[in-house]
């Protein structure tokens, strides 16, 4: 019986900001439909390797495959499997919610997405007047247009309201049921575990 | 392309309120060159193109600093790159709006210009021609510098440091195709001073959207 593809296989992933290693020897695999969970201290290395996995930025050693593409090699194919819940908004301040979305290419399902995400009200309203929580909802807005293979989620519940803890919580098992892989670094440890598949920690860049 | 273009148009309108800006510093400049020259009119109608590149030139300064500015707020550039788009038709998205700008910017300089060094021409179609071939010259490196600089302390600084001693062919060249196109032009000099726009305009758009990926890659 042929192997079943990993989402994520990395080997000894490593990334300095100057002297200081953010990350050092990281390796694992993740299989396709899993959620994993990435925890660990400010400054352990989870958005690090989040960013590197999304190609946002560039490892400094190591190597690893995404979606089955090399993270060098390949960065435009894994950029159309992959979406970035990243800890900034990626958003324009003057552009309305819905024109943040439209801006993404081609004719997505906007009102769709912001009602996903309780914002079709305000669809119509700059983001300079959101606040931090509605940002992150839009931003979330902007993952679930990507419809992506592999989710890689930053502190998705910073900012967020109770009511968008669920939310996050409810897109995650959507995800999954969709056959999406997601990787979610998180601090709430408690409310990912509960669904997560596998988990990471890390401590100074290294696997704990 | 079209959505880059539609974002940077819409960009653009939101922030129309530093074009009107932009505007009133270049008619400035261009009222400040004249007090150098003195109340002499055969030297204001001589050295009128010279000084209305100068005043689109600083201008365009302006405009071109503040051209990603959108962009790294929140890192948005970095949004966009993350999706299944080139950096490539970011790039040209980008320089095309910032073209039409100082083009338009040009445009309504080219009056004040005539109020105030006594330079009206009937060959309008060839200075506005002038004019979007010059802007688009500026343009090119100046959005791929404007990108580089961006996260720069002193990008106001650094980018005419950058961008006026790359761009001086086409500064040249669009002086010398004007003050033809005012002065006259018996010896029709003007086409080819317009051929050398067009040769650099074919230079910097391909290098520099080739160059483009690799400034704003990690």
């Amino acid at each position: 019986m042929p192997m079943e593809p990993l989402a994520i296989d990395a080997a000894h992933l490593a990334r300095r900001y100057g002297r200081r290693w953010a990350l050092a020897d990281v390796s694992f695999q993740l299989r396709p439909g899993q959620v994993m969970m990435v925890s660990g201290r400010n400054g352990s290395g989870k958005t690090t390797l989040l960013r590197i996995l999304s190609t946002a930025i560039r490892a400094d050693g190591g190597r690893a495959t995404v979606a089955g593409h090399d993270i060098v090699k390949g960065r435009d194919e894994i950029r159309r499997a992959t979406a970035l819940l990243a800890h900034q908004s990626y958003l324009y301040e003057s552009l309305t919610a819905r024109e943040n979305l439209e801006i993404m290419g081609g004719a997505p399902p906007t009102s769709a997405a912001l009602e996903r995400v309780g914002l079709l009200e305000r669809a119509n309203d700059p983001v300079s007047t959101f606040s931090a929580g509605m940002r992150k909802r839009l931003s979330f807005a902007r993952v679930l247009l990507q419809k992506p293979a592999i989710a890689f989620l930053d502190e998705p519940y910073g900012q967020l309201d109770p009511e968008g803890f669920v939310l996050v919580e409810q897109v995650i098992v959507e995800l999954k049921r969709g056959g999406a892989t997601v990787v979610v670094a998180t601090h709430q440890i408690d409310r990912v575990a509960h669904f997560a598949d596998t988990k990471l920690a890390l401590e100074n860049g290294r696997v704990a | 392309m079209i959505a880059a273009l539609r974002k940077e148009f819409l960009l653009q309108w939101r922030t129309r309120a530093q074009a009107v800006a932009v505007f009133v510093f270049g008619a400035t400049s261009l009222l400040l060159f004249s007090f150098a020259i003195g109340p002499n009119s055969a030297a204001l109608r001589q050295h009128a193109a010279g000084f209305l590149w100068l005043g689109l030139l600083l201008s365009s300064t302006l405009t071109l600093s503040e051209s990603f500015h959108a962009e790294m707020e929140n890192r948005a550039l970095e949004g966009l790159l993350l999706l299944p788009v080139s950096p490539r038709v970011l790039y040209y998205g980008k320089a095309l709006a910032n073209t039409i700008q100082l083009m338009l910017l040009g445009i309504a300089l080219v009056p004040v210009m005539v109020v105030l060094y006594d330079a009206g021409t009937t060959r309008i179609p060839t200075v506005l021609l002038i004019i979007v071939l010059g802007t688009a010259g500026i343009s090119a490196p100046g959005t791929l510098y404007s990108a580089m600089t961006s996260q720069a302390r002193a990008k106001q600084t650094l980018l005419p440091l950058l961008l006026f001693p790359l761009i001086v062919p086409v500064l040249l060249a669009s002086v010398k195709a004007t003050s033809f196109a005012i002065l006259g032009d018996p010896m029709e000099q003007g086409s080819r001073w317009m051929a050398l726009l067009i040769a650099f305009n074919g230079i910097y758009w391909s290098l520099c959207g080739l160059l483009f990926d690799r400034v704003v890659e990690d």
